[in-house]
């Protein structure tokens, strides 16, 4: 009787606390968002030599303080664990979750959160040796995998092997650093993870140019930033966020040329750069500010993880709907 | 009958039974199996110290801006050299970096004068080192009030954070400790199954499990936007999961004093306070001196564990912030072993203090 009194006391508090107030108003009086990211993933989010946080998943957290409170800068970091990471966000501890995290149909419908976009689609893939000269991994049957253990990719490898009806060996590791020694020291033909991860993965070889990432992908894993449920004002800043710096992209506005693209005639630029943000709640600048000081998707794509950056991911799926890939931004108007 | 009134000089001991040909004899080569595991652990020594040694000093880099610059036929140092700082300090900001040092170097020549054994009023210095100058340290290092930055404690990371939970954990744990044993061993029912409670709960849990709690259920219970700090509430998880440790090794002490003790001190007409303080808690920390510097032993490497909860302590900075900078990926290994040298310094120091005290201590119960 006590136990499920104390129960309903735990889950009217936990309720309580993720019907949120006013998260806009709430950044605004902190002046500062306050973001989660990882604890450090190269590319994603990674603290420099200045202590500075970088990488495509802070560059979210930056577009919405740019859009909020006018200056990328005002953003309090928060480094999370993937085990913390949820509750951080339905505690009020953090406004925003920028952390590599996967878009599921459970996190979204069951955990009180809203995934609002992907900035970054990613899905297993393999890296062998280019000694093999394998082109593909349906060549790859009987193959030993290096593979880390009690992970999703573990059971996406078997079902894709079972589909295609080959054999394969795993030599599972513990952590992702093991698999690369081990592919290295040769115990393995392939190594499989998430493809963001291959390519960090490979930069630890000591001849990085030594194996190719094949262009299999046998997983969907979008990831996102996510908010509380409940606060749909707060939802749609961050998704538009977002979505201004897709849009930027596809119009072609960068950080260098938007004061410019201020005066351009297109009108479909003229609302991109100003008129619109009152509909969110926002100073007319709002999505100048995300594209001035944090730049469009595609900028902040190749200088964390594309050619601008040592991992050099192709832009592959993450590539403008217009090029071939799935970034697609519903219009500003 | 032959008498001297001489004592004869001393002689030289016959050259079969000295030399260190002899000693090598005799504790090396005594036996075929000796012979046998000497030999053994010469070549293991030669497998392993060369290439060790190879790697680390004479194929090591110990310069280079990029990672092009380090050849990876040896160690990597650069990699640590040139994010050293933040290794140490974590986050902190460099113009303030001063504030930390100025904070340990103040606790460290604080606590010279207890080591030196002819210093007067040992007892004032000893207290106001265990009270005022953690708020001192907390104001020089958070700041906040006056006229310092405030430096809040998600920036803070390094050696530094581990030095201070460990600190702070072992500072408080002790006496929190002590009061948990004298209560487990009190008549007074309450007090004692309190004790007893608290101590078998927090004894029962992992850390890990504690800090999860923490960090992870705790926020839940609070009320929205009441940021509790993350150091904080780890800070106190481990520092009473640490009192229930060391309640146990001093209740061990405590049961080593002979009960005779107890009756004396109680015959002279000494309260319960002044027969624990004056005369049984001496002589029990005395005998569980090498039980206490392990616990805290282990509580210095525990407080590794505070990374699961996103904290960054030196091994956090090294795995987490420079394992994750896209410039420098791959120099793992020189990571952990520069984590690992660092800790084991700290750890042998710890040891070696706790071996001079008991020495110092030393009045002739030891066998």
């Amino acid at each position: 009787m006590r136990k499920s009194v104390f129960l309903g006391l735990a889950a009217a508090v936990m309720f309580g606390t993720s019907a949120s107030a006013d998260t806009l108003e709430t950044v605004i009086k902190n002046d500062h968002v306050k973001c989660g990211v990882s604890t450090g993933l190269a590319g994603f989010s990674a603290a420099d030599e200045k202590g500075d946080w970088q990488g495509i998943d802070v560059d979210v957290c930056r577009a919405v303080a740019a859009a909020t409170l006018g200056d990328a800068s005002k953003v309090k970091y928060t480094p999370l664990t993937a085990k913390e990471r949820f509750t951080a966000l339905q505690s009020g501890e953090i406004d925003i979750l920028s952390r590599n995290t996967t878009w599921t149909l459970t996190r979204d419908a069951s955990l009180g959160l809203n995934f609002a976009g992907v900035n970054y689609y990613d899905g297993q893939g393999f890296m062998v040796s280019d000694k093999l000269g394998v082109k593909s991994a349906l060549e790859l049957d009987g193959a030993a995998v290096c593979i880390q253990a009690g992970t999703t990719t573990e059971l996406n490898l078997a079902d894709y092997f079972k589909a295609n009806n080959m054999e394969y060996k795993a030599v599972t590791y513990d952590t992702s650093d093991q698999t690369i020694k081990g592919f290295e020291a040769g115990r393995c033909d392939m190594l499989t993870s998430d493809q963001s991860q291959l390519y960090s993965l490979r930069i630890k070889l000591a001849k990085p140019d030594e194996a190719v990432v094949l262009p299999e992908v046998i997983s969907k894993e979008p990831l996102g930033p996510v908010v509380r449920q409940g606060d749909d004002k707060w939802f749609n800043i961050v998704k538009w966020s977002l979505f201004a710096m897709v849009n930027a992209e596809e119009m072609g506005v960068t950080k260098a040329n938007a004061k410019e693209m201020k005066d351009s005639k297109d009108p479909a630029i003229q609302r991109l750069m100003g008129g619109q943000g009152e509909k969110l709640g926002l100073s007319d600048d709002w999505s100048y500010n995300i594209v001035s000081q944090v730049g469009n998707y595609g900028e902040s794509f190749e200088a964390n993880v594309g050619s601008g950056s040592p991992l050099k991911i192709g832009r592959g799926l993450n590539a403008l709907w217009s090029k071939g890939g799935l970034q697609y931004a519903p219009p500003i108007r | 009958m032959y008498v001297t009134d001489k004592i004869l000089p001393a002689q030289p001991a016959p050259s079969d039974t000295k030399g260190p040909v002899v000693w090598l004899k005799e504790n090396l080569f005594s036996s075929p199996l000796n012979i046998l595991m000497t030999l053994f652990a010469v070549y293991l020594i030669y497998l392993l110290v060369p290439p060790a040694i190879q790697w680390a000093f004479i194929d090591a880099d110990w310069f280079a801006a990029t990672r092009d610059g380090c050849s990876r036929e040896g160690a990597c140092w650069a990699y640590i050299a040139n994010r050293f700082g933040q290794t140490i300090y974590g986050f902190y900001p460099e113009a303030e970096q001063w504030r930390v040092n100025t904070a340990f170097l103040m606790l460290i020549v604080l606590c010279i004068p207890l080591f030196i054994n002819s210093f007067p009023k040992k007892m004032w210095l000893g207290g106001f080192i265990l009270i005022i100058f953690p708020f001192i340290a907390f104001f020089l290092i958070h700041g906040g009030s006056f006229g310092l930055v405030e430096v809040s404690t998600d920036k803070w990371g390094g050696l530094m954070l581990t030095l201070i939970i460990s600190i702070i954990g072992i500072t408080l744990a002790l006496p929190l400790g002590i009061i948990l044993a004298l209560g487990r061993r009190s008549h007074m029912p309450i007090v004692k199954s309190v004790s007893v409670l608290f101590i078998e709960f927090w004894r029962g849990v992992p850390l890990i499990t504690v800090l999860f709690m923490s960090s992870v259920m705790l926020p839940l219970f609070m009320p929205e936007g009441s940021d509790f700090d993350k150091l904080a509430r780890a800070m106190i998880g481990i520092i009473l999961f640490q009192s229930a440790y060391v309640a146990e090794v001093v209740r061990g002490g405590l049961q080593a004093i002979p009960k005779g003790q107890y009756e004396a001190a109680v015959a002279m007409g000494l309260t319960y306070w002044k027969s624990m303080f004056l005369v049984i808690l001496p002589q029990a920390l005395k005998l569980v001196i090498p039980g206490l510097v392990n616990t805290f032993i282990a509580l210095f490497k525990d407080t590794t564990l505070v990374l699961i909860i996103g904290l960054f302590d030196l091994l956090g900075v090294v795995q987490n912030v420079l394992g994750a900078d896209s410039k420098w990926l791959g120099f793992e290994t020189e990571g952990y072993v520069y984590a690992a040298f660092v800790f084991w310094l700290f750890c042998f120091g710890m040891s070696r203090y706790s071996m001079a005290l008991e020495r110092k201590l030393h009045t002739g119960h030891k066998r």
